[in-house]
Order: C-alpha cells, then sequence, then structure tokens
C-alpha cells in the first residue's frame, strides 16, 4: 500500500512539475530582455485550454498520427519513474535499467518523428529528418556520459551509478551533459524554441500539424523531458545521494532551477547556430564526455 | 604541485582542440596566444625554489607569446584582409575528431614510455605529443598562411612541453634562444603573408604550388 502511495507520489511531482521549467525559462529570458514576459504557469493554462479542443486529422493520416505522441508521452513518463530522485532511491531499479532509460527516451522520439511523418507535409519531414540526425549525434554523448558514470560507480544500475566525482572530470561530465541538454529539449543554439519560420525549425515544425490533446501530450512530454534531462545532470554533478531527504530535496530543486536559469540565460545571450555548425558543437559535447571518461578511466586505474 | 601543473597541461590540451575547431582566425590567434601563456607559467610551477633567470624567462615567454607575436599576426591578418579558413584541406569536424584521437593516443602512449618514475604522474609527455599533432594537423590542413603559422606555434609549444621535462638540466638560456627564433619567424611570415597577398589576391599557400618563371 506505501509502495503505491509512494508510487503516485513520485509520478505527480514528474506530472505537475514538470510544465514549471518552460515558464521559469521564458521568464529568465524575458527579465534579461527587459520584458514582463508570460506568467510563470502559462503552460498550465496552455494544456488546460488545449485538452479542450477538438483534434484535426488529417485523411491522409493513419492513426499513428494520434498514437505517436500519446507513445512518446508514455515512454517520457516511463523514462522520468526510472531515474532516481537522491536518497529516495527509484520505485523501480534493476540491473541495467540506464540502458532501457536511453532506449525508452529514443522510442518517444521516433513516435514523434512517425507522427510528423504521417501528416505527409514536407516541412514536417524535414523537420524529423533534422531531428533524427542531430539525435544521433547527442545520443553518443549521453552513451558516453553514462560510461563514464558506470565506469566511476562499478555499476550499471542508475540508483548505484549517480554517483559523482570531484575534479575536472566532473566538470567535463557537467558541461558535456549541459550541451546534450541543449541538443535534445531543442532549445538554443541547437534549435529556437520561439522560432516562426517552418523552414529553420527542428522540433516546432515537427508538431506544426498536431491540435487538441495530442499537442498538449507533445508540449508536456518535451518540458518532463527537460525535467529529466536536468534532474539527471544535478544527480550527475551534486553527491545528492549521500545527504538527509531535507537536504537533498533543497539541494534538488536548487540544482534544477539554477539548470534551468542556465538554460534561460544561454537562450538569452547566444544566438542558434547554423545547421552545418550543430555538428560541431555536438561532437564536442561528445568530446567533453569522452575526456570525462578518459578522467574516470586514469583514475580508476591510478 | 603536480595537480597544478596537471590542470594547466589539461588546459593547453583543450585549447589545442579549440584551435582545430575554430575556423575564425583572431580566435586561432587568441587561442595559440593563451596557450602560449599557459605554456609560459608553468616553469614557476614546476620550479621548487623561484630563481632569477626562471622568473625572466617566464615573463619574456608569457610577453612575447601571449602580447609580440599575436600583434604581429594580427597585424599581418588586417593588411591581408580576412578573418575566416574558409576551405581548409581537411574540414573542422574532421580535424577535430582526429585531433581528439590524437590526444587519446597520446596518453595511452605517454602511459607505456619508460619514463623517470618523477614523470609517471605528470602528463607532460601526453601534452607535448598532442601539441604536436594538433600542430601538425592545422599546418597540414589549413590553407591560409596564417592559420598554418598557427600551427607552428602550438607545435612549438609541444616541443617547449617535452623541453620541460628537462628543465633541471638544460638551461632556460636555451629556451630564450627558441623564443627569439620563434619571434623572427613570426615577424618574417608576417611579411611573407603581406606579399602573398599583393601577389595573388589572397591568401591561399595552395597557390605557391603552381609557380613559375
Amino acid at each position: 500500500m506505501i509502495s503505491i502511495l509512494e508510487f503516485l507520489a513520485r509520478l505527480a511531482v514528474w506530472l505537475f512539475l514538470a510544465p514549471l521549467l518552460p515558464g521559469v525559462i521564458n521568464k529568465v529570458k524575458a527579465w534579461v530582455a527587459g520584458r514582463r514576459g508570460p506568467p510563470v504557469l502559462q503552460l498550465y493554462y496552455d494544456l488546460a485550454r488545449l485538452w479542450h479542443k477538438g483534434v484535426v486529422v488529417s485523411t491522409f493520416a493513419s492513426p499513428g498520427f494520434i498514437a505517436g505522441p500519446a507513445v512518446a508521452w508514455v515512454a517520457v513518463l516511463a523514462a522520468a519513474l526510472l531515474l532516481p530522485l537522491g536518497p529516495l532511491g527509484t520505485s523501480l531499479s534493476f540491473r541495467g535499467d540506464v540502458i532501457l532509460l536511453i532506449y525508452l527516451l529514443a522510442l518517444a522520439r521516433f513516435c514523434t518523428a512517425w507522427a510528423a511523418l504521417e501528416t505527409g507535409s514536407a516541412f514536417e519531414g524535414m523537420g524529423a529528418a533534422r531531428e533524427v540526425s542531430y539525435a544521433v549525434l547527442a545520443e553518443a554523448a549521453v552513451i558516453t556520459a553514462v560510461l563514464t558514470l558506470s565506469m566511476q560507480s562499478g555499476s550499471v544500475s542508475l540508483s548505484a551509478m549517480l554517483t559523482p566525482s570531484v575534479g575536472p572530470g566532473a566538470v567535463l561530465l557537467a558541461v558535456g551533459l549541459f550541451a546534450v541538454l541543449l541538443a535534445e529539449n531543442c532549445r538554443v543554439p541547437f534549435d529556437d524554441p520561439n522560432t516562426h519560420l517552418e523552414l529553420t525549425m527542428i522540433h516546432e515544425v515537427m508538431v506544426l500539424d498536431h491540435s487538441g490533446p495530442p499537442l498538449a501530450a507533445v508540449l508536456h512530454g518535451a518540458a518532463m523531458k527537460l525535467l529529466l534531462f536536468s534532474v539527471l545532470l544535478v544527480q550527475a554533478v551534486l553527491p545528492i545521494g549521500e545527504l538527509s531527504v531535507a537536504a537533498a530535496s533543497g539541494a534538488m530543486i536548487g540544482g534544477v532551477l539554477l539548470v534551468t536559469v542556465a538554460v534561460g540565460f544561454t537562450e538569452s545571450l547566444t544566438a542558434r547556430v547554423a545547421f552545418r555548425r550543430v555538428p560541431l558543437l555536438l561532437t564536442t559535447a561528445f568530446l567533453l564526455c569522452v575526456f570525462a571518461l578518459l578522467i574516470a578511466w586514469k583514475g580508476g586505474a591510478a | 604541485m603536480n595537480d597544478w601543473l596537471n590542470l594547466l597541461i589539461g588546459l593547453a590540451m583543450g585549447l589545442n582542440l579549440v584551435a582545430l575547431g575554430t575556423s575564425r582566425l583572431p580566435s586561432l590567434i587568441r587561442v595559440a596566444a593563451l596557450q602560449g601563456m599557459v605554456l609560459g607559467i608553468m616553469p614557476l610551477v614546476i620550479e621548487h625554489e623561484l630563481r632569477l633567470l626562471a622568473v625572466a624567462v617566464a615573463i619574456a615567454t608569457v610577453a612575447i607569446k601571449g602580447l609580440v607575436i599575436p600583434a604581429l599576426l594580427r597585424r599581418a591578418m588586417r593588411t591581408a584582409n580576412i578573418d575566416r579558413d574558409l576551405h581548409p584541406l581537411i574540414g573542422f569536424l574532421p580535424s577535430l575528431l582526429l585531433g581528439a584521437a590524437g590526444m587519446i593516443g597520446a596518453v595511452v602512449l605517454a602511459s607505456r614510455l619508460p619514463l623517470l618514475p618523477e614523470h609517471h604522474e605528470s602528463l607532460l609527455v601526453a601534452g607535448s605529443l598532442a601539441s604536436v599533432l594538433a600542430g601538425l594537423l592545422l599546418l597540414i590542413g589549413r590553407s591560409k598562411a596564417i592559420s598554418q603559422v598557427c600551427g607552428y606555434l602550438i607545435l612549438e609549444n609541444g616541443i617547449y612541453l617535452f623541453g620541460l621535462l628537462l628543465i633541471h638540466s638544460v638551461p632556460l638560456l636555451v629556451e630564450g634562444g627558441i623564443l627569439l627564433d620563434l619571434t623572427v619567424a613570426v615577424f618574417v611570415t608576417g611579411i611573407i603573408v603581406d606579399r602573398i597577398q599583393r601577389a595573388f589576391d589572397s591568401l591561399d599557400t595552395r597557390k605557391l604550388t603552381v609557380l613559375r618563371e
């Protein structure tokens, strides 16, 4: 009974806190630009509004058009539930669960791209192609970061893996993971979430033809993915697992807020890079993770 | 002490990769200058007691590699009126990957070499090999004379790092001589860059391969 209640509490945390992050990012961006900006809770209003709207489905589209966002949303939520939350651990832990996490995120991306291709629109196909080709590079960086963590801890289970080290390796890993966070969540400098030009969109163009509840699922899934990566980044850098519950939740909330504000500042202060420079940037993130891996390996040998 | 030295060498190795990945000449010059300065303060970290000569050489290295040479290069760049290396022989992404692979290879190779016990823990040999490789890549892969000079500077930085292994047995005067040579070389290259620009209207050194009487 207790475990069911705990599971529900976790579910509620992930579901209800996730839409806060895009609001915070937009608030930071507005503050830097000297505007008042939308309220922090804007995404909640948007989701509520979208939930009551009807769905427009193209006559060409198969049921995959609706199923894609739904499966993607469930996959991201499942991935989020696999992630341990500091000393509370995780509700479901087994050997190699980190690989399931990576594959669930890949499944979510596949379903979004599939639903985008269902519309038969050239723009959406283009966006799906871009998203998938950048994902290949970002995934290499994620897997290298995971390898680094498992090298440091000698374990392949998420709850034991997130025991960070101190020193230059942790800095490299943090910067690499932050770049991956920006790329995976389609933020500047990889993609501009506020762009109005279909030709330059990546993630936004894939969901152009979605409306109503499926669009709400896509938006909420994106917010949850952002929260997931922030929590992963914070736990990969801060030794949260060793703190008491109160201190750990404080550190976690502070860390996630810090990551969010950093994303907001990155978006305000840099421009998105040209498409042909994105692979260079992602390769840099990959190399940062590789060198963190190298340091973990050398440190383990010595 | 070793930790600080390794941190500085790690920084220099990171700068190698930045140099390989950038297409803008001003940032390339800045990276080469920064690396020269990082290397310049290393003798002070290595030496146990500060000798006057060591301090003098360190100051001279920082001044020449960090200020004089970049100023000469910037002047050459301004007169030649370019700021990008647009058509490198080896692209930026491949050269970045090659540089990183070379860096990992250098670390592995350095751990296999029969070094003196006091050098086992330091990254000196690895950093030196990695810088030499990065410099070579820049020399081979870039088409503009100024980026090739920066490659040459990074190559020299690698050799300097190797020289730090012998800091207790080789007088630092040798280092002073090398510094002088380097300055003259960059000075001469600045003039050559100007001449190439006037003769061909471009800084592409590939045009020099088809010179005829």
